[in-house]
């Protein structure tokens, strides 16, 4: 059993539901990444989606695209973001990385070896956001070879047959995009998020998890009353963006920002 | 590969793919719009209203067919083939962009969404965007790099008479390219009253088809002009190439005579061993962004790089995937102009037959007349004209160290 699998297991044998926090790597700096992700952890995060920076992320609105910028004034390539996983891996052996981001960085250094070199450092999922089923025929079987999960998105707009074939190809767990817009965009309306992962929720026996809206503790909550796990991107990214330059508030900000989200979850 | 009837027919296949290139690499947020638009064209195109409905825009309101001129001065002047330009800077808006905003706007119309927006580098597309807006009574939105803002002034000040918004797109390069990224954006979000006017033939499948459907008027129009004027097909069709609408629309309808040599100009900028142009199919590789695969400029780590041009309209790093291809397979060359080559070639035809070309044609013309010396007299080069320089009068003005 793959470490996203079995933290799905044992958040089902505790009825709870999981909380994945999204950072940009290389944001505000590489040398922070592997430290955030261990406050992340330890602040209650049971998955980490760790953002590929990109000079063009199209689907990203303007904090996550700033994120982008930061990382890459650094200069931060996608062999940083994988030696980030492995440091992070020297101190954590049990919490499941996803690396999120476009496909351009990924095919630049080969598929066939960003699929070696990532499972190698302990990567456990790819979500490549500009790359739909359609698109994903050679990927897909790639991955599973090496054990990587693909995470694929679920729209609102997304017909029944597209949500069979993200069922199909994918694994690990479902990225159900809760709104119409780039991330980072208005609030999420649960009543229509539950419609929707109830007809997913037909197609697939995946993990539902649920991002894009996701601003505090509250949406936290309520969106995890319905899904198995709840994604919180842009917000904590404008945390690091308010704070990268004082690493200490950086670390107490985004630790009790995780932590009170956390608690509202396992309390909803 | 048969290059004939067939390939007309049949590229891109039906997933959009041109060879290895093409394709819908996009969001899921954007999927369902997407092959919504493809039904709807493919309803569309051979509806006999909606063609009859283009076709009589193109010659009421575009001022269609545009007249194929012979450029005798210039041909006698370099002394060596028949130079003939195809006038699309003769168009209603001044250049070729117009045809495909008629096209897509009454895709819009059909569809029944009040908002358009487009993205615009030289502000030609903005302008032709924003022209048929105001015809057909539609919102529009147009996104511009806030570095084209700056250099395409006037056609900025067009948008805005006729009634655009044109909000500037700080993010990145500041560019075409994240015109295009904010367009997307903003597409996603407002999907369900919104009808995004690609304008080149660029982008997710369906785009890179219907835009070179709809401009394929051109070579359709050349071929005929050509016929009646010399008799003959031209050796070679020239066009300047940044996405490549005005080179695919020349080109297309000739794929299949493979005597014509199909040849796209890119911009060389600065000279591309400095690496400052815009020259993907020149010296780029292939890669993957804003929805399609095609040859990119993009450095070791897969980050798409700054490009750099005199003309913000070939200022992009990609290129339709269709020229990637037809490059690939050897079908038509790609060849580039440096922003000084096509500063003098703006001048030269100026001056010699009184047509100032926008600063992106220029770089078809200095290609053209380079290889014109070469050739017999007796072979034909037809150039894609495919805008006029007025909105560039303060870019060359500047150069000249001249203040307006």
């Amino acid at each position: 059993m793959n470490r996203i699998q079995s933290t799905f297991e044992r958040l089902k044998e505790q009825g709870r539901k999981a909380l994945i926090p999204y950072i940009t790597a290389g944001d505000p700096k590489p040398a922070v990444t592997p430290e955030l992700m261990k406050t992340l952890r330890d602040a209650g995060a049971d998955i980490i989606e760790l953002g590929v920076p990109f000079s063009d992320p199209m689907a990203d609105g303007p904090v996550i695209q700033l994120a982008c910028e930061r990382a890459l004034e650094h200069n931060t390539s996608l062999k940083d973001v994988l030696a980030a996983v492995r440091a992070f891996r020297e101190d954590d052996q049990q919490t499941p990385v996803v690396l999120m981001g476009y496909l351009n960085p990924m095919e630049a250094m080969g598929m066939q070896a960003f699929a070696e070199r990532a499972v190698e450092v302990g990567v456990d999922g790819v979500l490549t956001v500009d790359l739909p089923p359609e698109e994903a025929e050679d990927v897909v079987p790639l991955y599973r070879e090496h054990q990587l999960d693909s995470i694929f998105l679920i729209a609102p707009t997304t017909t029944e047959e597209r949500i069979g074939a993200a069922a199909q190809y994918g694994s690990g767990y479902i990225y159900y995009v809760s709104l119409k817009g780039v991330t980072g965009a208005a609030t999420l309306d649960v009543d229509d998020v539950q419609k929707h992962l109830a007809g997913i929720r037909n197609k697939t026996d995946m993990p539902l998890c649920v991002g894009f809206g996701i601003k505090d503790a509250g949406s936290a909550a309520a969106v995890s009353r319905i899904a198995d796990g709840v994604i919180v991107g842009s917000a904590l990214v404008q945390l690091v963006a308010d704070h990268g330059g004082n690493n200490d508030q950086l670390h107490s900000s985004v630790h009790s920002f995780i932590k009170g989200i956390r608690e509202a979850m396992d309390n909803a | 590969m048969q290059l004939d009837s067939e390939y007309l027919a049949n590229f891109p296949d039906k997933r959009g793919h041109f060879g290895q290139y093409g394709g819908r690499y996009v969001s899921e947020t954007l999927m369902s719009s997407l092959l919504e638009l493809e039904q709807e064209y493919d309803r569309l195109k051979n509806d006999r209203r909606f063609r009859e409905e283009f076709d009589k825009d193109l010659a009421d309101y575009v001022g269609r067919p545009s007249p194929l001129y012979f450029a005798e001065r210039l041909t006698r002047q370099i002394g060596g083939a028949r130079i003939f330009l195809k006038r699309e800077d003769l168009n209603h808006t001044g250049a070729h962009k117009v045809n495909n905003t008629i096209g897509q706007a009454l895709l819009a119309k059909y569809l029944k969404k009040p908002r358009i927006i487009a993205e615009t580098g030289a502000g030609q597309h903005g302008v032709a965007s924003a022209t048929v807006a105001a015809r057909l009574g539609l919102e529009c939105v147009v996104f511009m790099g806030e570095e084209d803002v700056r250099r395409q002034a006037l056609n900025v000040y067009r948008m805005k008479l006729l009634g655009a918004e044109v909000r500037p797109v700080t993010s990145g390069t500041r560019t075409l390219k994240d015109a295009m990224n904010e367009a997307l954006r903003d597409w996603v979000t407002n999907v369900d009253n919104t009808f995004y006017i690609i304008g080149t033939v660029a982008g997710p499948h369906p785009y890179p088809m219907l835009v070179r459907d709809f401009q394929a008027i051109i070579g359709r129009e050349t071929r005929i002009q050509c016929m009646e004027k010399v008799g003959r097909l031209p050796d070679a069709l020239v066009a300047c190439v940044g996405g490549g609408s005005n080179a695919i629309g020349m080109f297309y309808p000739f794929i299949p005579d493979s005597a014509v040599r199909l040849i796209g100009v890119e911009a060389g900028g600065h000279g591309l061993a400095t690496g400052q142009h815009a020259a993907p199919l020149s010296a780029g590789r292939p890669g993957v962004l804003h929805g399609n695969r095609t040859y990119l400029m993009e450095d070791e780590n897969g980050q798409i790089q700054g490009t750099h041009s005199i003309s913000a309209g070939l200022d992009y790093p990609g290129v339709g995937p269709e020229h990637a291809w037809l490059k690939d397979i050897g079908r038509a060359e790609y060849v580039a102009a440096t922003d000084e080559e096509a500063l003098d070639a703006f001048h030269r035809l100026t001056r010699v037959e009184g047509i100032m070309p926008a600063l992106e044609t220029s770089h078809a013309i200095a290609h053209a007349i380079k290889m014109a010396k070469d050739m017999d007299r007796d072979q034909v080069i037809v150039v894609n004209l495919s805008g006029r320089g007025d909105k560039d009068i303060h870019t060359v003005a500047n150069l000249q160290n001249m203040k307006l």
